[in-house]
This record gives C-alpha cells, structure tokens and sequence, in this order.
C-alpha cells in the first residue's frame, strides 16, 4: 500500500490533540495513586498537511528546537518538522551527551556560552525533566605549550563571560583520585576546568523540544523523507516528500551529516565532508568519576552517566562516510587514550559502540544561513558540537527564519564566510575537515 | 575495517593508509575567477554513493592512491596509481 499522499489527509488542527498537561510532583503523585491512567502521549504524531509557513526537514535536537523557538517565541505556529525515522535516532541520540563552552574562537565562545545558559533554564522552560547535571568539565594539559595555549583559551573564555578555572596536579588528583598523572609518555601537568559545563539527557532534549513545539501547535510529522526540493520563480516553493509534496513558503534544513545530500538537490555545493564519530558505553560499576575528562594528550573524553555506565569518544573516522558504524582501529585507539588518562577502565567490558555521520565543515565552524535559493535556510555543519548546541541552534535559526536576519550569536557562521575571506578557524586545520 | 589493494604493496589494512580527500577537485586555471577558486577550496560534491578520493600509502609505498569507494556500503570499486585511468563504478556522479 502506498503512503496517502497529502492531499488525502484531512487537516489534523481540527481534531485537537488533548494536551500531556503540565508535569509536576503533585501530577506524579495523583497519577500514582490512580494507577496511571491520566498520562497522554506527549506529542501528537500529525499527518502532514498541503502547505506550511515553514517546512523544518530533520526532527532532530535542532530542528525540533528550532520549531519549539518560533512556536513559542517568534510567532509562526504553522510549522511542521519532518523526520524520515523516529524521533530521537538520529544524532540527538547518538552523541556523548556533553554541554560546555570551552571554544577557542571569541565568537563561538559566546555562541556557546548562550548555549549554555539556555541549557541551565531549559527544564523550567519545557517543563520536562531533561537531566542537565553541570557537574564540570575538565581539560588536561601535558606540556608547556599546551599550557600557554590551554590558559589563553581560558583567558578568552573569561573575556567572552564564561566561567573558567584553572587546576593544578594536587587540586587534579583530589578531584579525579582515579586520574594517572604519570603514566609515562604523558604526564598530567594540569588542567583548566568549566564548572557549568556537564551532561544532558540527550534523549529527553528531543522528547521535551517535540513536547513544547507540538503543544505550540506545530506538526511532527514522523516517516517522512524529503527526496526534494521544488522550486518555482527563483524560489523554494515546498518539499517533495514519500507521503506527496508539501508546501512552503520557507524550507529550513536541520539534518546535520546529511546537509550536503539535501541541498545537493537545489545543486547546492557546501563547505562541508560526511564523517562517522563514534561513541561507546561500558558496563555500569558505582560512582568512579563524577565530571566530564577529556585527555589533552589525544582526543578523548569521558563521562559516567546516571545508570553507571563509562561514556566516551575519541576522534572522527578520517574518511568521507554516511555509515551510522564506526571502524575498528578508532575504537583501539579511543581506548588506548582512555586507558592511559584512567588505568582501571582496563578491567571494563565495552558494552554497546555506535557511530553518527557528521557534517564537517572547512573551518570547523558551523553554518546557520540562508543558502543562495530564496526561501532556503540551514542549520548544519556542526562538527563535533551539535548536540551542546542545540538551544542556541534552534533559538537563532527560530530568529533567522522569523525575522530574516541572522541572530548577532551567529553572524559569523553565515555561508558566505568562505568566498568572503572571514572562515572561523576553529582548530586551525581547515581546509581538510577530516583533519579537525 | 577497509582493506585497501595497493597496486604497488597489494591488499593492506586501512590503518597503513591516511585519507587524503576528494580527488575530483581539479584547481582552475590562474586567469579564473574568485568564485571558482572558492569552490576549489572549499566546496565538496561529498557524495551518500560513489567517492572517487585519494589515499596516501604511509605505511607501505608511500605513494598515492586513487579509490574509488562507496560512502555507505564501503565498498571499494577499484584502486589505482596517481596516473591509472580508472573506470568510474556504475551510477557514479561524475564532474
């Protein structure tokens, strides 16, 4: 049977989706005492309808964020999400789950800082539990030149307004009494360290930004892959989709790895390469570590989640892929890395690994712009830092579509920089984005 | 795990070799415009099917390679020296 196409599916804001209703210790209680019956999904899964204001294709964290920011800040409630899985699978769910704004470059230090502060009050704001522990995360330096470069970064930090200190060995092993300051080839010199940065529930961050945005009224439309871009008159006029077209009067593309693929369709050639970064999950043991660590020496970083599992990652996979796995030797290697900074992660079983395909972009920056087609908008090219980034993507790409301008967060990560001469350098490696 | 056929070495573990990038970028004339040293640079078809990219052979040859591989299934279609005139794998999107 083939999927109705849009035309056959009647409007779906006349039949009112019964609200999931605030949630509270009081509601848990009275639903406890009442066997559980009262709790409502917390979305509605929507058909789509002929045409929207805006088309967000990606129901990942950003484009349901994006989708929750102009229902509820910007005005425009005639919004759909389209996601060609369910939400969640994507990259919101894929990451290791880290919030900070430890950047190098001023401009995404604040990016990321304002992140970070729309983070500390996103519970209140979604009135839903997404777990945000800002339990510190801290940075280890193993020479002298990383040092200087590690306090300038904590210096510009401290001048763009984020939090920043700086930890030597004693403070380091008081801190993380597991932590191998001397073993062998690279000895822990010290470290600097975010306290407001931690960890989310990356799942509960795409339930609560599809639980705000759907009570706002925007449609979630799950199943739905866009397979192209119609345009008319020099402008996109809707996506064509597997359940039919869908109008538009904006397009916006949230599908970070696959950025590229999308506006391939409107022959659109980005700054940006599809690469796997993996994650991987021990077994759960008690309380070992109770900060984010990331290894200075290589490209480690590691967390233990409330379950008690070890989570951590390492670097990407260094060659063009769409492939949701990762290869073997990275996997050797974040493990090696992880052993040399916490020796008793030895004695650990690897429980699950998995992989995200990622857009890296030329300067290891992102993109949040209006692309050369008019109507088009994209939020993409997040290299490593998507998932911290999501309130802040949603919340100036919500500003991008709905007033037209970029946000002044994201002035610099407009398309043009490139062919302007002003890329965001910000691990100075570019033009090779699998270098980053 | 890839396992990469080295014309010059034979069939060798992907951790022998450093990925080099798209090998369809072709710098333009000096004469051409900013817009085509822009794309250049910066602009990548990044194919989800057919890439045709190069290799460098660092612990083996030291040479580099050409492949032409699939960015979902991994699958490698052919390998060759710099020179080698390869043979496009079928439904490959060619500049």
């Amino acid at each position: 049977m083939s999927p109705p196409s849009a035309s056959d599916v009647p409007s779906t804001r006349s039949q009112r989706h019964r609200s999931s209703g605030r949630y509270s210790a009081l509601r848990l209680l009275r639903e406890a005492l009442t066997g559980h019956r009262g709790w409502r999904p917390a979305w509605r899964k929507a058909e789509p309808r002929k045409e929207y204001q805006v088309v967000i294709v990606g129901g990942g964290g950003h484009g349901l964020a994006t989708a929750y920011y102009l229902a509820n800040h910007f005005g425009i409630t005639d919004v759909a999400v389209l996601e060609k899985g369910p939400i969640g699978l994507g990259n919101v769910g894929r990451n290791t789950t880290i919030i900070r704004s430890t950047y190098y470059r001023p401009e995404n230090i604040r990016f990321y800082d304002f992140s970070l502060g729309l983070w500390e009050g996103l519970e209140q704001e979604l009135n839903f539990n997404a777990m945000v522990s800002q339990r510190g995360v801290v940075y280890t330096w193993h020479n002298d030149g990383q040092r200087d470069h590690m306090i300038r970064r904590a210096n510009d930090m401290r001048l763009a307004g984020a939090d920043c200190v700086e930890l030597d060995r004693a403070a380091l092993k008081k801190l993380i009494p597991p932590i191998a300051l001397d073993s062998g080839r690279f000895p822990v010199l010290g470290a600097f360290m975010q306290p407001r940065g931690g960890t989310v529930r990356h799942d509960a961050v795409a339930w609560g930004y599809a639980r705000g945005a759907s009570e706002a009224g925007v449609d979630i439309i799950e199943h739905c892959e866009v397979t192209g871009l119609r345009q008319a008159g020099g402008r996109v006029t809707g996506v064509e989709t597997t359940r039919g077209f869908i109008g538009a009067g904006t397009v916006c593309l949230a599908v970070a790895g696959h950025s590229s693929h999308l506006a391939g369709m409107a022959d659109i050639r980005l700054p940006i390469e599809t690469h796997a970064l993996q994650a991987f999950v021990s077994e759960s043991i008690k309380p070992f570590l109770d900060v984010v660590l990331m290894f200075g020496a290589g490209h480690f970083y590691i967390s233990q989640s409330d379950k008690g599992g070890m989570v951590f990652g390492g670097a990407i996979d260094a060659h063009n892929t769409y492939a949701q796995r990762g290869t073997q030797w990275i996997a050797q290697e974040v493990a090696a890395e992880g052993v040399a900074l916490l020796p008793d992660l030895a004695r650990l079983r690897i429980l699950r690994q998995w992989s995200g395909v990622m857009d890296m972009t030329m300067d290891g920056s992102p993109i949040i712009s209006k692309l050369p087609l008019e109507g088009l908008v994209m939020n993409g090219g997040w290299c490593y830092g998507g998932f911290k980034a999501i309130p802040a993507g949603g919340y100036t790409t919500a500003h991008l579509i709905a007033r037209g301008v970029s946000h002044p967060l994201t002035a610099h990560m407009d398309l043009a920089r490139f062919a302007e001469g002003r890329t965001v350098d910000e691990i100075g490696t570019g033009p090779f984005p699998w270098a980053h | 795990m890839l396992r990469i056929d080295c014309p010059h070495c034979g069939t060798r573990d992907e951790v022998e070799f450093r990925y080099r990038g798209d090998a369809g970028v072709r710098r333009p004339a000096a004469a051409a415009d900013t817009a085509a040293f822009v794309a250049y640079v910066y602009e990548r078809t990044n194919p989800r099917g057919w890439h045709h990219e190069w290799w460098y052979h660092a612990a083996g040859c030291r040479q580099f390679l050409q492949v032409w591989r699939h960015t979902v299934t991994h699958e490698i279609h052919a390998v060759g020296t710099v020179a080698a005139v390869l043979t496009p794998p079928p439904g490959a999107a060619t500049p």
